[in-house]
């Protein structure tokens, strides 16, 4: 159960799930929100009318897949970090995952990271395959990460090495 | 004696959004904040915020406050006093406050008090020793001082200010142990939660803090399930290494001047404490002292600042200004508040309202 671990159950995250056929397409965005609370940049972030505004702030989101094209925009502007970019089309066998990070130290392109599902497990070791910043204002990086097709719904989260303050 | 024709009492998000709508509309006013610095707890916010562009949500909590400040610096109708603090609303309406020692009187027209809230503290054995923090205190360590609090933190309580400062903590370099919340779900946004568990940190609901331990300070944790009826579960307890206890468990509103004040206050469960009992415009029982933001019950930053803007609206049209926009301002502001509260994050909070505005119950 989601509101006692915080690990969204493959129920909720089939209701945000665009087809197969569509994964296969290209970019698009995953917006994993399934509760409603007060809050609406991703519409406004949307500049391809794939979001639709909301009649009420609480309402969830509702993704129309066929228009988005996996911009990225509401990504970086979304402040529960709860939007994702996967691309199928990347190879036969291989997808990438745009991830949001706020960590420290950003990761390099070329770098192995390890790759996470929502509960924190590690799945495997993949390539960074691009980084943006989110500018000064917004902060927030992408990470895009290759990862073997079967997993671009799994993977949601890196861990790098990093830096820590513990000895 | 300073004479003053609005006097806001903190400079946090509800009280800076006061003084710049009042200002607006031509009142003078003079913000005291006990503070070397105004922005209240908006300062130590990193995250981005929630809500609509008309309260800077996806913007981040520290940017929202300079934004705040930056507003009221350059409007010549507010003064700020850093590191005043109020000591008390007398009869006659004069105001005393303590800055650098000196005893200073401020006699304005309409007070409004946005004092905000504080830390609740919960009772287990060992819970005096170093290493204990509250999570206010670890944001102003690390956001404000740059100091890290620990190296292993176990976070009490996942509402969002535990789920916040744990992702803080993280960001930081700081692990985190676990994240406990003795309710059976988790009472923070669960997009916070998420964003935290994927990164490998477990919460823990249905779990308690049954003691900390340590000779000088915290080395360790034991912390156990609770039943349905939040009776610890003998036989489940889980030893945790960590040097950190931080303290997440729910704020108190500060009403201690309304109380002097002699505001009607009455105890709601749902707005988190005694809270003044206020109109629809946040005037309070004592004519001409206005409430916003957690001083009248504890809510999200995006509302205090919709609720100072509202007290600072009209206190100045009490006082004439703002003829003609100043009624529909007040409705705009009603209609954000509305707005944030409808959905059933809000549903505590609306429902605590209703308490509070209704007259049949009892007062003290």
């Amino acid at each position: 159960m989601l509101n006692k671990t915080g690990i969204p159950t493959a129920e909720d995250v089939k209701k945000v799930s665009p087809s197969e056929e569509r994964l296969k397409k290209g970019p698009v965005a995953i917006i994993e929100c399934f509760q409603e609370i007060p809050c609406n940049p991703c519409t406004e972030a949307c500049k391809q009318g794939a979001i639709q505004p909301m009649a009420d702030i609480n309402n969830l989101p509702k993704l129309d897949f066929d228009k988005c094209n996996g911009c990225g925009l509401c990504l970086s502007r979304c402040p529960g970090l709860a939007i994702f970019i996967v691309d199928g089309s990347y190879s036969e066998t291989e997808a990438i995952v745009r991830i949001p990070f706020e960590y420290l130290p950003v990761p390099k392109v070329g770098e192995k990271v390890a790759g996470l599902n929502r509960a924190g497990e590690e799945l495997g070791s993949f390539e960074v395959v691009k980084v943006q910043s989110g500018g000064q204002k917004n902060k927030t990086y992408t990470i895009s990460i290759v990862v073997p097709s079967d997993l671009a719904m799994d993977v949601r989260s890196i861990r790098l090495g990093g830096v820590r303050h513990a000895n | 004696m300073k004479e003053i024709e609005i006097l806001i009492i903190g400079g946090g998000p509800a009280g800076l959004c006061a003084a710049s709508a009042a200002a607006n509309l031509g009142a003078t006013v003079l913000v005291l904040e006990r503070d070397g610095e105004p922005g209240g707890q908006l300062v130590k916010q990193t995250h981005k915020f929630f809500g609509s562009k008309k309260q800077y949500a996806g913007d981040r909590g520290y940017q929202i406050g300079n934004l705040l400040i930056e507003e009221c610096k350059k409007n010549p109708n507010i003064e700020v006093w850093t590191d005043t603090t109020a000591l008390g609303v007398y009869e006659d309406g004069v105001v005393t406050a303590e800055r650098q020692g000196k005893h200073l009187k401020i006699e304005p027209k309409k007070i409004i008090v946005a004092t905000g809230a504080s830390e609740k503290m919960i009772a287990f054995p060992n819970n005096d020793l170093p290493g204990i923090y509250g999570a206010g205190a670890v944001q102003t360590l690390m956001n404000v001082h740059g100091i890290v609090p620990g190296q292993r933190v176990l976070m009490i309580g996942a509402g969002n200010i535990g789920l916040i400062v744990s992702y803080q903590l993280m960001q930081a370099g700081v692990e985190i142990a676990a994240i406990i919340e003795a309710s059976p779900t988790i009472g923070g946004y669960l997009v916070h939660a998420s964003k935290i568990r994927r990164a490998g940190v477990p919460i823990l609901t249905s779990h308690t803090i049954v003691e900390a331990y340590g000779q000088e300070s915290v080395e360790g944790a034991i912390i156990c399930r609770l039943d349905e009826n939040w009776q610890q579960i003998p036989g489940t307890e889980q030893d945790l290494n960590v040097d950190v206890i931080c303290l997440a468990v729910g704020l108190s509103p500060l009403t201690e001047l309304c109380f002097q004040a002699d505001c009607q206050l009455k105890y709601i469960a749902e707005l988190s404490g005694h809270v003044p009992i206020r109109n629809e415009y946040l005037e309070t029982t004592r004519t001409d002292l206005y409430v916003a933001g957690d001083v009248s019950g504890v809510e999200e930053a995006s509302s205090a600042m919709v609720e100072g803007r509202l007290a600072g609206i009209s206190a100045a049209y009490s006082l004439g200004y703002g003829a003609g926009v100043a009624p529909q301002l007040q409705a705009e502001a009603l209609a954000e508040l509305s707005e944030l509260r409808s959905g059933p994050a809000g549903q505590k909070t609306v429902k605590g309202i209703m308490k509070l505005m209704d007259k049949g119950e009892a007062v003290c």
